[in-house]
C-alpha cells in the first residue's frame, strides 16, 4: 500500500487537477495568512516580554510556553464557540469560512511565535545591551532594532509556526467544516479520504503536503543561509 | 524587506480570494458523514445548483453534532437520520418543517470467518445477541450519531446491555470506525452507503442485512427563523422542497456506486 | 585615510570639554565591593588614560561614568546644565547585523537626526575613517581593525562631547592600533573629552594628557602624564611602571 501511495502522490502532482490545486492553494493561503498575522502580533509581544520587566512577566512566559502545546481541537473548539451564531462574535457570520480557519490557526501559532521570539530577542539583547544604553535608546526604540537584527532567527521561528499551522487538522476541521470547495484543505482532505477507507489516496495527499512544506522550508533555509553568510 | 512585502501581498491577495468565495448565494447544510462519504452530494448538488443557482455547503458530521450546529444557528438546514430526534427538534421549535427524504439500511459487518455465527441469525435481534454471547469484539461509533443511536436501540431490542471488554466505543465517525474494525477484526454496524463506498475492508465482509428494523430513514429539517433570524430560510426552503420534489427524488435514485443504488427516495 | 599621517601632537582643545566628577562613587555586586568609594574630577584637556593592573576596576570606572551601570553609592556628575553627549567604544565592538552604512544611519536615527541628512553624514564618517570601500559590507564580516574603526565612526557621527574607550586596541594588530590612535586624536582635536583605558604603557605615553591610576578598585593617583611616567607618586603606580605589565 505504501508504494501505492507514492504512486498516487506522484500522479496527483503530475495531473495536478483543479480540485487538488484549489485545496493546496487554500491550505497555503490559510496557513501563510495565519502565520503572517500571528507574526505581526506575536513578534512585538515576544520582544516586549524580553525587554520589559513587569510583575507577572514570569507568568506570561510560562503561559506562552505552555500554550505552544495547545491541542488544536481545543483552539478550534474555543474559536468555534466564539464564532458560532450563538457565540459572542456570531454576528460576524465567520463560522465555516476560511477566515475562521485563519483565526483558529492564529490562536495556535501566536504562542509559538511569541515564546520563541522572546527567547531570540532576549539573547540578542544580552549582546547589544551596553551599546543600546550607550546610544541612549529607550526600550521601545530597542524593539524594532532587535526584531530586525534577529531576522534570521525569526525566519526559523516563522517556519516553526508555519509547520504547526499547515500540519494541524483539529482546529480547521472544527471551524471550517471541511466544506468541499470552500474550506477543504490538505489535512481535512486527508481525514476525509481516511474515513472513506481510501488509504492510498489519503497517504498520497499526505506526501503532497509534506513535499510542499519541505519545499517552503528548503526555500526559507537557503534564503536564510545565503543571507547569513553575507551578513555574518 | 522584500520578503516581508511579498508575504503581505500574499496575505492581502488571499483575503481577497477568500472574500470572493462569499459572493454567491449559498446555504449551509449540516449532514452526516454517511451521505458525504458515499459521494451522494457530489452527484445531486450540481443538479440542484443548476435548477436554482443556489450553492450548498455541506458540513458533514455525526447526527448529534449536526443537531448541535443547528441549535447554535450555524446551519440553514439539516439532512440527518434520527427520526425521533428530528421530531423532537420540530417540537422544540428549532425546525419549522421535517420531511422524509430517503432511506437506506444498516448492515452488520464482521470478520469473514464469523466466529459469532451472525450469518445464520434470523433477525437483527438474534444477530446482535449472538455477538454479545460470543463476546466477540464489536466496534461501536460511540459518538451519539444517528447510526450510534440506531445501534443502541438494536442492542435494547436484543435484550443485551452492551458492556464488557468486547464492546469498544470508539467515539469516531463511520469511516474511522470501519478502519478500526478492519484493523482489529471486529464486528461493526454500518450504513450501507458508507460500507459500499468503503475501500479498506481487509478481512471484513457483510454478514447480516435485510431486517426491517435496520431500516435507516433520512429526514430533511428546515430550520426555524424564529430561533435564529439570520438564517437563509428562503434559500433553505428551496432546497428542502427540491429534495422531496420529483426531480430531487429522481436524482437520489439515480445515484449509484459500482452499479448499486445506495439511497432509496421515499418522500410522501 | 589621511588622518593617519597627522602627527600626534597634543594640541589643546579649542573649547574646554565638560568636566566629569565622581563624589564617593562606589559599586558593589552581590555584596562584594568592586569599585570605590572614590572621588576625583576630570577637568583638564586630557586625554585621560585610565591605567592599572587587570581587575583594578578600569572598565567599571568607564561604565559608571558613562551611565551603563548605576553606582550603589555616591554621585557621578557633569559640569554644565545638561548631561553631555557621550559615546563609548568597547574592547570588542558591538555592531548591528547590518551594513557598515546602516550601523551609522541607525545611530543617527536613534539620535533623531533628520532622515534626509543621515546617509550624507554616515558616508562622510566612513570616508574619514577609511571605510568607504566597506560602505555596503555587512559590519560583522569586516576585519577586527575595520570593525573598531566602524565603531569609532559611529561614535563620530554622534558628535560626542565625551568619548569613552575601553581597551579599544587590545585585540588589534599594530597597523590597526595606529589607526585607532589617530582617530582618538581626531576626536581630541574636535574638543571631545577622551577617557580611555589601556594596559599598554607605550600607548599611554603616546596619548595621555593625564593619567588616572587604579588598583584594587580605588583611584591611587591622578597626575599629569609627564610626571606619572617619570615620577609616579603612589607605591602601586611605581610598582606598576617598574614591572610594566607585571601585576
Amino acid at each position: 500500500m505504501e508504494s501505492n501511495a507514492f504512486y498516487v502522490a506522484l500522479s496527483l502532482l503530475l495531473n495536478l487537477d483543479a480540485t487538488l490545486f484549489q485545496i493546496v492553494a487554500l491550505s497555503l493561503q490559510v496557513s501563510l495568512l495565519a502565520v503572517l498575522i500571528a507574526a505581526v502580533l506575536g513578534f512585538p509581544l515576544g520582544a516586549a516580554v524580553a525587554l520589559w520587566h513587569f510583575p507577572g512577566r514570569g507568568g506570561i512566559i510560562v503561559a506562552l510556553n505552555a500554550l505552544m502545546g495547545l491541542p488544536p481541537v481545543v483552539a478550534g473548539l474555543t474559536v468555534y464557540l466564539l464564532l458560532s451564531r450563538a457565540g459572542p462574535l456570531g454576528e460576524w457570520g465567520l463560522l465555516f469560512t476560511p477566515s475562521a480557519m485563519v483565526i483558529a490557526q492564529v490562536v495556535l501559532v501566536l504562542p509559538i511565535l511569541a515564546a520563541l521570539s522572546r527567547q531570540k530577542v532576549e539573547e540578542l539583547l544580552g549582546e547589544y545591551r551596553e551599546q543600546f544604553i550607550s546610544l541612549g535608546m529607550s526600550r521601545s526604540r530597542m524593539m524594532p532594532t532587535l526584531l530586525w537584527d534577529a531576522r534570521f532567527a525569526l525566519l526559523t521561528v516563522l517556519l516553526a509556526g508555519f509547520g504547526r499551522a499547515s500540519a494541524e487538522v483539529g482546529a480547521v476541521m472544527m471551524v471550517g467544516g471541511n466544506i468541499d470547495g470552500v474550506t477543504r484543505v490538505m489535512t481535512t482532505a486527508i481525514v476525509l479520504e481516511t474515513s472513506k477507507g481510501d488509504l492510498p489516496l489519503a497517504l498520497g495527499l499526505g506526501i503532497v503536503l509534506l513535499a510542499l512544506v519541505m519545499l517552503i522550508n528548503a526555500g526559507a533555509y537557503l534564503l536564510g543561509e545565503a543571507a547569513k553568510r553575507r551578513i555574518g | 524587506m522584500k520578503t516581508t512585502c511579498a508575504l503581505i501581498l500574499a496575505g492581502v491577495t488571499s483575503m481577497g480570494l477568500a472574500a470572493s468565495a462569499f459572493a454567491d448565494d449559498y446555504i449551509t447544510l449540516a449532514s452526516t458523514t454517511s451521505t458525504e462519504n458515499s459521494g451522494l452530494f457530489d452527484a445531486i448538488l450540481p443538479q440542484f445548483e443548476n435548477a436554482t443557482g443556489i450553492k450548498v455547503r455541506v458540513v458533514a458530521v455525526g447526527t448529534g453534532q449536526a443537531f448541535e450546529i443547528a441549535r447554535r444557528g450555524d446551519a440553514d438546514t439539516l439532512l440527518v437520520h434520527d427520526t425521533a430526534g428530528e421530531q423532537r427538534f420540530v417540537e422544540n421549535g428549532y425546525a419549522s418543517e421535517r420531511a422524509d427524504v430517503m432511506y437506506n439500511d444498516f448492515v452488520v459487518i464482521g470478520p469473514t470467518d464469523d466466529p459469532a455465527n451472525v450469518r445464520d441469525a434470523k433477525n437483527a435481534a438474534e444477530a446482535f445477541a449472538a455477538i454479545a454471547e460470543a463476546e466477540e469484539p464489536f466496534a461501536s461509533r460511540g459518538d451519539d450519531s444517528g447510526t450510534n443511536r440506531a445501534e443502541l436501540r438494536l442492542w435494547e431490542n436484543a435484550g443485551v446491555e452492551p458492556n464488557g471488554s468486547w464492546y469498544r466505543e470508539l467515539g469516531s465517525g463511520m469511516g474511522p470506525t470501519l478502519n478500526t474494525a478492519a484493523a482489529m477484526d471486529a464486528y461493526v454496524m454500518s450504513d450501507r452507503a458508507t460500507w459500499v463506498a468503503f475501500e479498506n475492508r481487509q478481512n471484513l465482509t457483510l454478514l447480516f442485512e435485510g431486517d426491517e428494523v435496520l431500516f435507516n430513514q433520512y429526514g430533511s429539517l428546515l430550520l426555524s427563523e424564529e430561533k435564529h433570524p439570520h438564517l437563509k430560510q428562503d434559500l433553505a426552503e428551496q432546497w428542502h422542497k427540491w429534495l422531496v420534489s420529483e426531480q430531487g427524488q429522481q436524482a437520489i435514485a439515480d445515484f449509484t456506486v459500482d452499479g448499486q443504488q445506495l439511497f432509496f427516495p421515499n418522500a410522501r | 585615510m589621511t588622518s593617519l599621517n597627522v602627527p600626534l601632537t597634543t594640541s589643546p582643545a579649542i573649547f574646554p570639554p565638560p568636566a566629569l566628577r565622581f563624589d564617593d562613587v562606589a559599586f558593589s555586586h552581590q555584596g562584594k565591593q568592586l569599585f570605590g568609594p572614590c572621588s576625583f574630577t576630570l577637568e583638564g584637556a586630557g586625554p585621560t588614560l585610565v591605567m592599572g593592573p587587570n581587575g583594578a576596576g578600569k572598565s567599571l570606572l568607564l561604565r559608571l561614568a558613562h551611565g551603563l551601570l548605576p553606582p550603589n553609592e555616591g554621585q557621578v556628575s557633569w559640569s554644565g546644565k545638561e548631561r553631555p553627549r557621550q559615546a563609548m567604544v568597547f574592547q570588542s565592538p558591538i555592531l548591528l547585523r547590518r551594513s557598515a552604512l546602516a550601523n551609522l544611519t541607525h545611530a543617527l536615527a536613534v539620535n533623531k537626526t533628520p532622515g534626509n541628512a543621515r546617509k550624507q553624514l554616515a558616508r562622510e564618517a566612513l570616508a574619514r575613517f577609511g571605510l568607504t570601500a566597506s560602505t555596503d559590507t555587512p559590519a560583522r564580516v569586516l576585519s577586527g581593525g575595520e570593525q573598531q574603526r566602524l565603531a569609532l565612526a559611529r561614535a563620530w557621527v554622534l558628535s560626542p562631547q565625551v568619548l569613552f574607550l575601553d581597551e579599544p586596541t587590545s585585540a588589534l594588530d599594530p597597523v590597526a592600533i595606529k589607526a585607532v590612535e589617530a582617530a582618538v586624536h581626531e576626536f581630541y582635536q574636535r574638543g571631545t573629552r577622551i577617557v580611555m583605558t589601556t594596559h599598554d604603557l607605550h600607548q599611554a605615553k603616546r596619548l595621555a594628557g593625564d593619567v588616572l591610576f587604579l588598583s584594587g578598585g580605588k583611584v591611587r593617583e591622578h597626575t599629569p602624564a609627564d610626571s606619572f611616567f617619570t615620577a609616579p607618586v603612589s607605591r602601586e603606580a611605581q610598582a606598576f611602571i617598574a614591572g610594566e605589565l607585571d601585576e
